[in-house]
């Protein structure tokens, strides 16, 4: 199947997902219970992640910032706009890509093959809308709330490993995270998370969706959605920050 | 009653289904017979929109199924009951929920009355305290039951059973082809069943047709089978030894 081909076999399977459900109860319950599965799950993972990140971009800007001429504000500045505007959405997402799109993809793709997808069309289920789209309104409401979380433990983690180690006093730290802030970047990484929220969602799904085979297909399925969606999420970073920072 | 008319389905440039036309009866067990491989699961699949077929027409009660919409096939499948060859029960929901699934989403009963439903249609297929299992903790032949309960939940004009009891036992086996015949019978469904199993055909069969690589090749009842003067259908049948020796003696 060429590039072209898939692209367009992706939007008719994007139409599908985002027709109105058949049950709003039934939806509402999917959303709840993928909320948790897919995000809640998340939480441990995420904060993890961010506090050790955190504290790994203090120290290494601490390395970097020796010359006595530059101030140790700095340090905490220089963190908080990593993090805000790089590392919690962008690298969280890369992350989250891994776990929540191998989730979707293998899901999907045994419901497939073992002819559950089937079922649900022979009951008059529209099982694209059914099965994914309660996963994508979960991704686009919790992933900013993981995204927000992850910021808060990362600056955390930079303040708390920065302090320890006397590389920066509390007092620096925390007069360069309040300095020159801008609030529109924090836009930026939640219009980010958003973005990349929907390709976490959407595309190890649709190839889930139209996994053909056994297990070993399953398993191809959820390495090209994860990879994919990684791709992806790497060229849009690049072009949301091309639109929206310059 | 259902109607294919020259039914063709192409899998690339791999025909396999050729120009297929057949009648299935309505309260009748319509059985689909070949060998592996034939064209049964496809037949069946087309018939129900779940493979899109290249040419030919199907009719549900004289409703041209071949040439509606997508949605308008969503609407006649909800008076579709199916039994997949894998049972295709969702492994991630309870029996009770597995046959929920089509009367939250279609009936305007309240929950009481759908436990109610549910109850009876476990009960019609002999299966009891089995609300509160998962499909793993059932066996091959209980979760053909449950598949055969989910798919008569919502009270079905039309039934399909693609293998419905392979890989089970002769007895269980048994056992599912008798509950398929009562339930056609009791509720007047038109029932079609893909099998490949002698037994079943002479134990349920009121309608055959014999598929050999993507044709029909014969039609008829149970009681012609045995008489049929078709090679191809004979082969399939007498290639067995007990039916070989059925024969002689009859």
């Amino acid at each position: 199947m060429n590039i072209f081909s898939l692209i367009g076999k992706y939007f008719i399977f994007i139409k599908q997902v985002f027709s109105r459900p058949t049950s709003f109860s039934v939806f509402y319950k999917s959303f709840l219970n993928e909320v948790f599965v897919l995000g809640v799950s998340s939480i441990g993972f995420v904060a993890f992640v961010s506090l050790f990140v955190g504290a790994v971009v203090t120290l290494q800007i601490a390395y970097n910032l020796e010359n006595p001429l530059l101030p140790s504000y700095l340090i905490g500045l220089a963190t908080r706009d990593s993090i805000i505007l790089e590392f919690s959405p962008t690298m969280i997402s890369l992350i989250l890509a891994g776990k929540m799109g191998s989730n979707i993809a293998s899901t999907i793709g045994t419901m497939r093959v073992t002819e559950q997808i089937d079922a649900l069309e022979m009951m008059g289920i529209n099982s694209a809308s059914y099965l994914v789209l309660p996963k994508i309104v979960a991704l686009v409401f919790f992933n900013p709330v993981l995204i927000t979380f992850s910021m808060f433990l990362a600056i955390l983690g930079g303040w708390f490993f920065g302090d320890i180690s006397g590389l920066c006093s509390t007092t620096e730290f925390l007069d360069g995270v309040q300095y020159f802030f801008i609030p529109f970047n924090v836009f930026y990484a939640y219009i980010k998370t958003v973005f990349f929220a929907l390709i976490i969602a959407t595309l190890p799904a649709f190839y889930g969706y139209f996994t053909k085979g056994g297990a070993l297909e399953v398993g191809q399925a959820s390495t090209q959605g994860v990879v994919n969606s990684s791709i992806l999420i790497i060229i849009f970073n690049y072009i949301i920050t091309q639109l929206l920072l310059n | 009653m259902i109607e294919i008319n020259k039914i063709v389905k192409k899998f690339g440039s791999n025909l396999v289904l050729d120009n297929v036309s057949a009648k299935f009866l309505a309260g009748k067990v319509n059985l689909i017979i070949g060998r592996s491989g034939s064209g049964k699961t496809v037949a069946i699949k087309s018939m129900l929109g779940l493979h899109n077929i290249d040419s030919g027409t199907i009719f549900f009660d004289e409703r041209d199924f071949s040439s509606m919409s997508k949605k308008e096939q969503q609407n006649i499948r909800k008076e579709i009951g199916m039994v997949f060859q894998g049972g295709a029960l969702f492994d991630s929901k309870t029996i009770e929920e597995n046959l929920m699934v089509p009367l939250i989403m279609f009936s305007s009963m309240n929950k009481e009355e759908m436990r109610d439903r549910v109850n009876f249609c476990l009960n019609r297929v002999n299966l009891e305290n089995v609300n509160c299992s998962f499909p793993a903790d059932l066996s091959g032949g209980m979760q053909k039951r449950v598949a055969i309960a989910r798919a008569i939940v919502l009270k079905p004009k039309y039934l399909f059973c693609d293998e419905p009891n392979s890989g089970l036992d002769p007895y269980t086996a048994t056992v599912i082809d008798e509950l398929l015949k009562e339930i056609t019978y009791e509720y007047k469904i038109t029932t079609v069943i893909n099998t490949h199993d002698m037994n079943s055909v002479m134990q349920i069969g009121d309608h055959i047709i014999f598929i050999k690589e993507g044709q029909k090749k014969w039609e008829g009842s149970r009681d012609e089978i045995m008489n049929s003067k078709n090679k191809d259908l004979n082969k399939f049948i007498f290639s067995s030894e007990i039916f070989r020796r059925l024969k002689e003696v009859s």
